[in-house]
């Protein structure tokens, strides 16, 4: 017990030592969850204050045009900009000036309004409803397209939802008019509702809440758990740094001549990395709680959690320090340790999800994901944070996140033995 | 005290053997003194006796304990001290005493009290509280030196312990070795140095090309050969004049 509280007190002097690698290891994440919580933000807002500039050419200038146009404007997430020619806004998109033009063509409300209403005598006439059999039921309008023209760097995700988007209009504006061909047609009267045109099916979205509180994700919620995992997981490139170090200076060659098992030196390191990682946790929370409404953010809502989130921080600080003394113990130089660590844990919050949520990965991704400690871990704070659930809940991540710890320290101390057995 | 049987050690890559066949026997309380040119096989071989590498084939034995069966054990009765300084940096010399004494199971007062009597008597008492990278090469050395026989060993493998130093720390060096030898340290040592080595050892071996060529006391060895006046004479007429650079 001596021998490991010896080698954990010599890791607090050498950590305390390396001030420039100390501020390091506690600013840089903090820098990091605020810049990605701060960019990331605005995806989560329902009401958006940087509004997406888009171009608006409009050869209709009728009903139809005047609804999208509406539609658009009550999204409040776009600055719509008009625009008299399709290709001075084609230009000016392809050039990448805007991310979206929409150019309504000419004629569109009265050719769809004509079109619905021959469809509309037609089919009344095959009930007898209609004074005057019309002439033809086939018409010769032509099919009508709102192009839409979008920066080539624009992401598929943001033209995916505004095509659905527009498509959502142009559908409800194609039934409103039907509905109104039908009633022009009924009744004299235009003040007479005959058709409800609200929509009969919407959708309510139930949240999971506590007591009467509900639980609103925001950035912040999904932002401080994600990337505080990613860099508790970063601890493994100082971590492994620190034992290709000892082997560099000689020092760990003394230790292999002395009567103390590999296991110490590895606790030892395990004590005084974990109680960094534990503080680096508090930290973010810190900057949570208080930071964040500083700079316009929603506040972290700890409320009763935290010992839960502590719980979690302490599994996940145990997986990666695992990882980082299995790396620290085969790497020979810091050259093999620091690029592939760092390399590394992009990989694993990939994999785990940091980034990409993993129900939108391929099926294959999403098997390797399972494999991510950073996966587990998420998992377990957004249990936490998200999902108010209780400590029994959490015991299967919590179960694996220990049990990789406890083999890949298995696997450094079996490695060790192997290669210096005498 | 040290019986070593047809000691063999191959690298892996190497066509020829860096220690080859080697039967040695070293008494209790010796200064031996392993000399010989580069590659000779003297680090190798003061690393297999100290638990660092493994021998491709033979065996030995420390007070009649082997690594294979007395690991610990054998770890508590011998120091170390190694060719590098083996010491960390940014910590203070005490700090470095301290965690390097704990590892033997040395605590508490009784382990202060051998850190500030060795740093004393090796003229670093006032440079206790400084840091490593500020010292010099001897004073790293001698750091080195108290980092490994704080814990009395029975037994001192030292490296080339005064290799890189001004004189005054090599003085101080081979003053403190002598004084633990006779308070009973066996001590086995390599160096280039062999006016040193002359002067310091009851008992010299020369080793080429990963065997002994010759054993005795330096007084016995240069009275071989009558055309030598000292070892260095002896060596030379042993090992040749071509030099032994390799990578």
């Amino acid at each position: 017990m001596h021998k490991l509280w010896a080698s954990t007190y010599k890791e607090l002097l050498l950590l305390s030592r390396d001030l420039g690698g100390l501020a390091i290891l506690f600013v840089m994440p903090l820098v990091l969850v605020v810049t990605i919580t701060l960019i990331q933000d605005s995806t989560f807002r329902s009401i958006n204050d940087n509004k997406i500039p888009i171009l608006w050419v409009d050869y209709d200038k009728g009903e139809v045009s005047k609804n999208i146009y509406e539609g658009l404007a009550e999204s409040k997430s776009f600055n719509i900009i008009g625009k008299e020619s399709d290709k001075e806004a084609r230009e000016l998109v392809f050039k990448g000036k805007y991310q979206l033009a929409i150019v309504i063509p000419a004629n569109l409300s009265s050719e769809l309004e004509k079109k619905v209403n021959l469809n509309v005598e037609g089919l009344l006439s095959k009930f007898g409803l209609e004074d005057e059999t019309p002439q033809s039921h086939k018409t010769d309008l032509e099919k009508k397209e709102v192009i839409l023209y979008f920066d080539p760097a624009t992401q598929m995700a943001f033209k995916n939802s505004i095509k659905n988007g527009i498509d959502k209009m142009i559908f409800k504006i194609e039934t409103q008019t039907i509905y109104k061909a039908f009633q022009s047609q009924i009744t004299d009267d235009e003040k007479e509702a005959i058709f409800d045109t609200e929509s009969f099916i919407t959708f309510k979205e139930i949240t999971p809440s506590i007591g009467k509180n509900e639980i609103i994700p925001n950035s912040v919620q999904h932002n401080v758990p994600a990337w505080t995992l990613f860099a508790i997981f970063f601890i493994i490139v100082p971590l492994s740094i620190n034992m290709v170090k000892e082997k560099s200076q000689g020092t760990f060659v003394r230790l292999r001549t002395n009567p103390v098992s590999y296991l110490t030196v590895l606790g030892g390191k395990t004590v005084i990395y974990l109680a960094v990682c534990l503080i680096q946790f508090g930290l973010m929370l810190g900057i949570g709680v208080y930071l964040f409404p500083f700079l316009g953010l929603p506040s972290l809502d700890v409320s009763g959690k935290i010992p839960l989130l502590f719980l979690v921080a302490l599994f996940a600080g145990l997986a990666a320090i695992g990882l980082g003394l299995l790396l620290g113990t085969v790497a020979r130089t810091q050259e093999q340790s620091a690029p592939f660590g760092a390399t590394f844990v992009v990989i694993l919050a990939a994999l785990g999800g940091v980034w990409v949520p993993v129900f939108i990965m391929p099926k294959f991704m999403q098997t390797l994901s399972n494999l991510s400690p950073m996966n587990w871990g998420l998992n377990a704070f957004y249990d936490v944070f998200l999902r108010d659930v209780g400590i029994m809940d959490l015991v299967p991540e919590l179960t694996l996140l220990f049990l990789f710890f406890v083999i890949t320290t298995a696997i450094s101390i079996v490695y060790n033995e192997r290669k210096n057995a005498v | 005290m040290i019986q070593i049987s047809h000691l063999s050690k191959k690298y892996k890559n190497n066509t020829d053997f860096s220690v080859l066949d080697l039967d040695l026997k070293i008494d209790e309380g010796e200064i031996f003194g392993l000399l010989g040119p580069n590659g000779a096989g003297k680090t190798t071989l003061i690393s297999i006796l100290s638990s660092l590498i493994k021998p491709t084939s033979g065996s030995f034995s420390i007070n009649g304990l082997t690594f294979q069966k007395n690991a610990n054990q054998l770890k508590q009765l011998i120091g170390i001290v190694p060719q590098e300084y083996a010491l960390y940096p940014t910590l203070t010399a005490y700090e470095n005493l301290y965690y390097l004494g704990s590892m033997y199971g040395l605590k508490g007062k009784p382990l202060k009290e051998k850190i500030h009597y060795h740093l004393d008597i090796l003229g670093l008492k006032m440079f206790s509280n400084k840091k490593l990278d500020t010292f010099s090469g001897g004073m790293k050395r001698r750091v080195n030196l108290i980092a490994s026989v704080l814990h009395n060993p029975k037994v001192l493998f030292l490296d080339e312990p005064t290799v890189g130093v001004d004189v005054q720390s090599k003085n101080v060096i081979i003053e403190n070795l002598k004084k633990l030898n006779t308070q009973g340290t066996t001590i086995i040592y390599t160096s280039h140095h062999l006016n040193e080595a002359e002067q310091f050892c009851t008992k010299v071996a020369i080793i080429d090309h990963g065997s002994i060529i010759i054993e005795g006391t330096p007084k016995n060895l240069i009275s071989q050969y009558p055309e030598s006046h000292n070892l260095e004479d002896v060596f030379l007429t042993l090992t040749g004049k071509a030099l032994r650079d390799h990578a």
